[in-house]
């Protein structure tokens, strides 16, 4: 048993559902008691989508138990196909029926449907919601994708690549889909299909028309990429477009593939470059950053907090264990180790350790940071109404890069004003609970709490009165941070007393 | 979808005279489970903590119908049954004592714990009795250890208040016998309870106790000489578990509206032989003030038709309000569970020709729905979005479980909830 207050992932059949919902034409007939329907709220309130989910729930109760169960599902099944006439179903259980173990998949097949079913055995007691998305959009692409249709390329016609990963509830998927699909054109590639984000069960049997693949998110499509590869010769890409450096590398890997020369990108470019140059953001460097967050934008945000805003990572993680090795690496090429988990409870202890001035993570993490008055940024799933914004807001390619800049450097203290707050500590409107002047007033709160923890971490050290005073007249922002620093310097030198010189002692051994 | 029992028949002569044949519907059902009635009443018992003993679902959902509603530090948590308690591998209930000494420990302000069970936790049989029992007597007397189930394939959305409610029935102190007393049922909203404790001191009535307590030490005494009326409809367990504790119920419409709130008070009024002209003095002010906070709501509300979805039980009474009260019409009005003698009084106002159906089969209820075109649909929020979309004028149900709506003083809001939609759809030019 695990003890959970806030969860990273749904079960595995809400990943089933982020690909039905994604998709035209697909229907999802889902074995589940009463209640199971508020998923139907992540698409139609969290989304804003204007359609129910195409999901039809069978809705047993508990009289039903033992009895007929598996007739109500193939009532279900058939009104559903004659209802909404979708090409292709997909049947499977949540977790409540995959315990009555009624065989959803055989029960269907028995009904001589006249659509294509595919079966999902999603195990909701071990696995979770992208390994979900990831397995549906698997089976739907082994069981869609014709090799007759793999077309030979003939010569002197654009390459043409597939996208893969895409799906509905995705943290801006829909905006990174337009953005690359630009980037393709602008580098002379065609896209074939894009799936499963507006595909309908037909499109996908032309997938292997296409030269080779592009998958934007690992999590959700680089099994399907992985089959298409070994089936259809459809090499596929590995290089996330997020963050300059990231979509170079991209643009680089999809011509490779296409077999074309790189195109010139002079007129393409992110601002990111000259707006991190430009002296205004000298205030963001080394600024102490804490990136968590499904792999692929955990990894892909520490390397633009890194190379692209000169922050300094001082923890990354991921709650996507079954991609918990390239963040491991990742987290070896900054110095530290990668925290692996899906207990928010364990997230919140790390960052309180480190105090960072800077959160990059979900919306758990938002709420962290909240809590603990540090300013954050979201760049990852699980999602929130905020994360579907009005406007055009891409995670990937150069126009993501712009946003990338935009929305991490909004939430911190500008340049000169934290000098100011850092000069003039006694004027009276500077106090702690005054944070940024462009965040409104609740936007920054003090940190006693968490400098609490510190304190009791190491119940020895005894501030002096003086010492006491002069933490104080240092801004709130980077005062945990020169407390943690004070005492690790204090421990360091076997002191048992923190005083006025043992603060300026730190401050010259670790800087600013 | 499916209709597995498709039956629009008349009910059993005798079972609810008043009212037009009540259809009854089978089929998916888009409504939440018994676990969701935890987002409030985690709020309302200030000590205590909900530990839900079941899926990754159960987590989700919790976070996901709490998500788009509330965000704070909730006292709720799941504890997620893994493969490996499933295979045998670890014993459940060690597990299950595991998990609770680790809950308890971090949170040493809970007094009352209660373990609620779950669809997979009900299906694998799971005692959750006899494991609050056990783990009662490992944390006694610091903190009290319940249970109940919040599973949805035994209970819709609000059922899991009554289980709850039911659940603290018999560890409720007894009531001395020789003192009449009162019992108010229901979670309320803070400020109505006040509301109400006022108003049947200035009626004369004393010993009016709240159920559920706002702190599990603060809860109220219950015996023989104990009457107790319904504040919200949902409470057949509670009433049931009530009169075995040898109470008696007084019945009443439910207090929505000047009417309804009037009618609610008058039941306890009568049966502790308040005089008529006592219980004008004390309820003709309040009464004619919620009657004039109605009137601004009327040009916009007066002739409108309702179509109401079946999510918390609170519909039937909610549409009497609005048609007796600020002259709306009715295209039907759909209850997920039909308790005939809690509602009896609610179905004689609303008269014989109301289309009232229980249960659902949400593919159908929606054909009916976009048949009719109401100007107001009240549903949940699966299907707000998707009727607004279609052009159809909807309120999201759960507002009205998570607002204060009941007595006088909150007419007017409730007016407002349902006004706010049309008011807004108004004034938008895009």
């Amino acid at each position: 048993m695990q003890l959970t207050v806030w969860t990273y992932e749904g079960p595995p059949h809400i990943g089933a559902m982020r690909v039905a919902t994604a998709m035209t034409g697909l229907h999802y007939i889902l074995h589940a008691p009463q209640g199971d329907t508020y998923a139907d709220l992540l698409f139609t309130m969290i989304e804003r989508r204007g359609q129910r989910p195409p999901v039809t729930y069978t809705t047993f109760e508990a009289r039903d138990l033992g009895s007929d169960t598996a007739e109500i599902f193939k009532r279900a099944a058939r009104d559903a196909v004659e209802r909404f006439r979708p090409e292709a179903i997909i049947v499977g259980a949540s977790c409540t029926a995959e315990l009555i173990q009624d065989d959803p998949g055989g029960l269907a097949r028995t009904l001589g449907l006249d659509v294509p079913v595919i079966p999902l055995e999603l195990p909701s007691y071990s696995k979770k919601e992208n390994w979900g998305a990831s397995e549906t959009f698997y089976r739907l692409v082994r069981g869609l994708a014709r090799p007759s249709l793999r077309q030979k390329k003939s010569g002197g016609a654009r390459p043409v690549c597939n996208i893969l990963g895409p799906t509905a509830l995705g943290f801006r998927h829909r905006d990174d889909v337009r953005e690359i699909t630009g980037l393709l054109a602008h580098c002379g590639v065609d896209v074939n299909i894009v799936a499963p984000l507006g595909a309908t069960p037909s499109d996908l049997q032309f997938l292997p028309a296409a030269d080779f693949n592009v998958v934007l998110y690992p999590e959700i499509a680089e099994a399907a990429a992985r089959h298409l590869e070994k089936e259809f010769g459809q090499p596929y890409t590995r290089a996330i477009p997020i963050g300059v450096g990231a979509t170079q590398d991209f643009v680089a890997e999809v011509c490779e593939l296409a077999g074309i020369p790189m195109p010139d990108l002079s007129g393409y470019m992110s601002n990111l470059p000259w707006w991190s140059r430009s002296v205004d953001s000298n205030y963001l460097t080394g600024k102490r950053v804490f990136v968590f967050g499904d792999a692929t934008h955990a990894i892909a945000a520490a390397r633009v907090a890194s190379e692209e805003l000169a922050f300094t990572v001082v923890g990354l993680g991921t709650y996507s264990r079954e991609f918990a090795r390239p963040v491991r690496e990742a987290a070896t090429d900054y110095g530290i180790e990668a925290l692996i988990t899906d207990d928010y409870l364990e997230v919140e202890a790390a960052i309180t350790a480190l105090q960072p001035e800077l959160i990059l993570g979900t919306q758990m993490e938002r709420h962290i940071a909240k809590r603990l008055g540090i300013p954050c940024a979201v760049i990852s799933a699980p999602v929130h109404v905020q994360d579907f914004p009005a406007r055009y807001a891409p995670q990937m390619g150069f126009e993501g890069a712009n946003v990338l800049f935009d929305t991490w450097v909004h939430p911190l203290l500008m340049g000169l004003e934290e000098h100011l707050l850092g000069m003039f500590r006694e004027d009276f409107e500077f106090h702690d609970e005054a944070g940024a002047s462009h965040l409104g007033s609740h936007a920054a709160m003090p940190e006693e709490a968490p400098v609490a923890t510190t304190e009791s971490a190491t119940p020895s050290l005894v501030w002096t009165h003086d010492a006491e005073n002069e933490l104080k007249k240092i801004p709130f922002f980077v005062r945990g941070k020169a407390r943690r620093n004070t005492e690790a310097f204090a421990r360091d030198q076997l002191l048992d007393t923190v005083t006025l010189d043992t603060l300026y002692d730190a401050k010259a051994r670790y800087g600013r | 979808m499916t209709t597995l029992l498709p039956r629009a028949g008349v009910s059993k002569p005798g079972e609810v005279p008043a009212s037009a044949p009540i259809l009854r519907e089978r089929g998916q059902r888009e409504v939440f489970c018994g676990l969701t009635s935890i987002m409030w009443l985690h709020r309302k018992i200030q000590d205590a903590f909900f530990l839900i003993v079941g899926s990754r679902t159960c987590a989700h959902l919790m976070q996901s119908a709490a998500g788009v509603m509330i965000f704070a530090e909730p006292r709720f948590a799941t504890a997620i049954i893994e493969e490996r308690d499933l295979a045998g591998m670890a014993d459940m209930n060690d597990e299950l004592q595991r998990t609770v000494a680790r809950l308890l420990e971090r949170r040493p302000d809970i007094r009352l714990l209660f373990l609620v069970g779950s669809c997979p936790s009900e299906v694998i049989k799971l005692d959750l009795g006899r494991a609050a029992e056990r783990l009662s007597q490992v944390h006694a007397p610091h903190v009290r250890i319940l249970n109940y189930s919040g599973s949805g394939i035994e209970t819709t959305f609000t059922q899991g208040e009554d289980a709850c409610l039911a659940s603290l029935v018999p560890g409720l102190p007894e009531a001395a016998p020789e003192a009449p007393s009162l019992l108010v049922v229901g979670a309320l909203a803070d400020v109505v309870e006040d509301q109400f404790a006022r108003l049947f001191e200035q009626l004369g009535i004393a010993n009016v106790g709240f159920l559920p307590g706002r702190k599990s030490g603060e809860m109220p005494s219950v015996g023989p000489n104990t009457r107790f009326m319904l504040a919200q409809p949902w409470l057949k367990d509670t009433a049931r578990a009530l009169e075995g504790r040898g109470a008696v119920h007084l019945p009443a419409p439910f207090p929505l509206g000047a009417e309804g709130t009037t009618a609610w008070l008058k039941a306890a009024a009568d049966a502790w032989g308040i005089s008529p002209a006592r219980f004008a003095s004390v309820t003709d002010m309040p009464r004619a003030r919620a009657t004039r906070s109605l009137q601004r709501y009327l040009p916009e509300l007066s002739g409108k038709s309702l179509f109401c979805f079946p999510d918390s039980q609170i519909e039937i009474p909610l549409a009497r309000f609005l048609s007796r009260e600020v002259g709306m019409t009715l295209c039907e009005v759909g209850t997920p569970y039909l308790h005939s003698a809690h509602m009896r009084p609610e179905l004689d106002l609303l008269g014989p020709d109301v289309q009232i159906s229980e249960g659902q089969d949400v593919d159908r209820q929606l054909d009916r729905c976009r048949a009719v075109r109401p100007d107001v649909s009240v549903c949940g929020m699966g299907l707000a979005n998707p009727l607004e979309r279609e052009g159809l004028t909807t309120k999201w149900s759960i507002e009205l479980v998570f607002t204060p709506i009941q007595g006088y003083d909150q007419a007017g809001d409730l007016a407002e909830l349902i006004a706010r939609p049309l008011m807004r759809k108004g004034r938008l030019a895009v």
